[in-house]
């Protein structure tokens, strides 16, 4: 398969199951909920490293519950516990502390976790409970509470529970290009369509990855190395994977809240990056032996 | 599902009638003649509904009330579910201990309206009288759950004992508003009588206008809570519209501090 002169590899992108969380970020202004939003999607590439991955969703939320400006997170980790730990820490250190902020689930789902039931004592025992009736929230059937606690500022507003449900984790495409310039070029062009798809999160910085990990490595101590086999540098060191004329390889990952949105995005991405300077467009996997979800390039462009 | 209409019939004298009968969770599975033979009260003396109402309609979780029903009590007591449309006022208790459903008044409620309710929405368009979701006497709580909307004035004691829920009046208050109350929210668009939130613990009184406050509640600051866009954009919904004054910031006051002192009242700057 082509697509504008660039081969489509007739392989597949291995993702896994996971467990996610969606939160929206509200402020007095676009600038501070953002501020907020950076600093709570820090650190958070990869589950290996960070123990969560987790970025603002592309989409801005037009509704929020304070009706100000407004910000999505998604957030994945491997398991419902794990999304509560980095939840807490998180909107703790990085959303509470920013000012005028609050913090409110943004996922519908019928697992719920205790998130502002424990920022709460934060407050010193002067914390406020709010629970509005579902008929006010509008919120289906369950009561929302929020809690109102006491900073210096005013008073930080965050939701008692947040959803959690099962996702989709590492959905990828591989970007082999002439040269790095263009590779990057089209890596952009990838990103800026894929963050139009609601419910997905590319969380490497600006979306993109240049370190590719293979599993395992020559040294004890490592789970995980360079994908030796993409690195332009090593092609007559190792069994290489880079046809002649390759100079760059870039990778996309891609999260989401379902297969179907992991798709959508690697199917829009990938067509954005098929141009100029792009030889192949591949995909990373284990063989399918480890992830329960496999994204086959050919059949993903098809449907489209 | 069509409703099941009740249209009243004369009321032979002043004493009112007890229609505890009255609630979608008994009208839902049952026929037209076993509605008109549920059980009323007038005085120490037991009737057929039918002897004071026409009934039309069965198997339904919603009830309409036609005529005056202002000296009937007990309309909605205790229901769960569906949905209660008066069409007039409504007699004392209507919607107490309530916990889900709603009830829509068009005209006045009585005293007791939506006392120690757990949840659901009870929304009046005209006056409310004494103790709106409060407690009854002797009880240790008042409204636990829930909206009560009073669109005119409301009398004394209104969420006296309250815990949990929410109270909007869009028109005045007599005295007593949220006294010795637990936790929950009240809102009061128009003028509050005195000793507003005595006694309180822990809550919220949000008024829109100027209160005279109790020396045991004391000033902290003029600030604009982030919750109070949550529930006056919530509150959109049902109509209610923030009153034109209110710019968000409100001066806080806390008390009342001859008791736990938890509790805020939050005034309009």
């Amino acid at each position: 398969m082509e697509i504008n002169g660039v081969h489509i590899d007739e392989t597949y992108a291995e993702a896994f199951g996971a467990y996610a969380g969606r939160v929206t970020i509200t402020a007095c202004s676009k600038t501070w909920a953002y501020e907020a939003a950076r600093s709570m999607t820090g650190f958070g590439t990869s589950v290996i490293g960070c123990g969560c991955e987790v970025a603002i969703e592309g989409i801005e939320p037009t509704d929020t519950p304070d009706d100000r400006p407004g910000v999505s997170v998604l957030l994945f980790a491997m398991s419902k516990k794990a999304v509560q730990e980095q939840l807490i820490n998180r909107i703790g250190q990085c959303v509470m502390t920013a000012p005028t902020s609050a913090c409110y689930n943004a996922l519908e789902a019928e697992d719920r976790l205790s998130i502002g039931g424990k920022l709460k004592f934060f407050g010193d025992g002067f914390q406020i409970s709010k629970r509005f009736d579902s008929r006010i929230t509008g919120n289906g059937s369950s009561p929302r509470r929020f809690w109102r606690i006491p900073v210096m500022d005013g008073e930080f507003i965050v939701e008692d529970r947040f959803g959690v449900q099962k996702g989709v984790a590492g959905g990828n495409f591989l970007l082999l290009g002439r040269e790095l310039p263009a590779t990057l070029q089209a890596a952009e062009r990838a990103i800026e369509v894929m963050r139009k798809v609601p419910g997905v999160i590319m969380p490497f910085p600006g979306g993109v990855v240049r370190s590719g990990s293979k599993v395992g490595s020559r040294y004890k101590f490592l789970n995980a190395s360079s994908n030796t086999a993409f690195c332009p540098s090593l092609r007559r060191a190792v069994k290489s994977e880079l046809p002649e004329g390759v100079g760059a390889v870039l990778e996309i990952v891609i999260d989401g809240l379902t297969p179907e949105a992991v798709g959508e995005a690697m199917r829009v991405g990938i067509r954005a990056a098929c141009g100029p300077g792009i030889v192949k467009i591949s995909a990373g996997n284990y063989g399918g032996k480890l992830g329960k979800h496999h994204f086959h390039l050919h059949q993903l462009l098809a449907e489209g | 599902m069509s409703p099941v209409v009740l249209c009243v019939k004369e009321i032979p004298t002043n004493i009112p009638l007890e229609a505890e009968s009255i609630s979608p969770d008994l009208f839902v599975e049952r026929s037209q003649g076993e509605i008109e033979a549920m059980p009323v009260a007038l005085g120490n003396e037991t009737y057929r509904l039918s002897d004071f109402f026409t009934v039309e309609g069965e198997r339904s979780d919603e009830i309409v009330v036609e005529g005056c029903a202002g000296r009937v009590k007990w309309i909605g007591s205790g229901m769960t579910r569906g949905r209660v449309i008066v069409h007039g006022d409504v007699g004392m208790h209507a919607g107490s201990y309530m916990r889900g459903g709603e009830i829509i008044v068009e005209g006045n409620a009585d005293d007791f309206l939506g006392v120690e309710m757990q949840g659901g929405l009870i929304r009046v368009k005209g006056n409310a009288r004494h103790r709106v979701g409060a407690a009854y006497r002797g009880s240790k709580y008042g409204m636990q759950g829930g909206t009560i909307l009073v669109d005119g004035n409301v009398g004394h004691e209104v969420g006296a004992y309250m815990r949990r829920g929410l109270i909007v009046i869009k028109g005045n208050a007599e005295d007593f508003l949220g006294a010795m109350m637990m936790t929950g929210t009240i809102c009061l668009f128009g003028q509050a009588g005195i000793r507003t939130g005595g006694g309180m613990q822990k809550g919220t009184i949000i008024c829109m206008r100027p209160v005279d406050l109790l020396p045991t509640f004391a000033y902290d600051c003029t600030y604009a809570p982030v919750f109070l866009r949550i529930l006056f954009k919530e509150l959109k919904q049902f109509g209610v519209e923030c009153p034109a004054q209110a710019n968000g910031l409100v001066r806080r006051y806390h008390g009342d501090l001859a008791d736990v002192g938890k509790g805020e009242i939050l005034i309009a700057a």
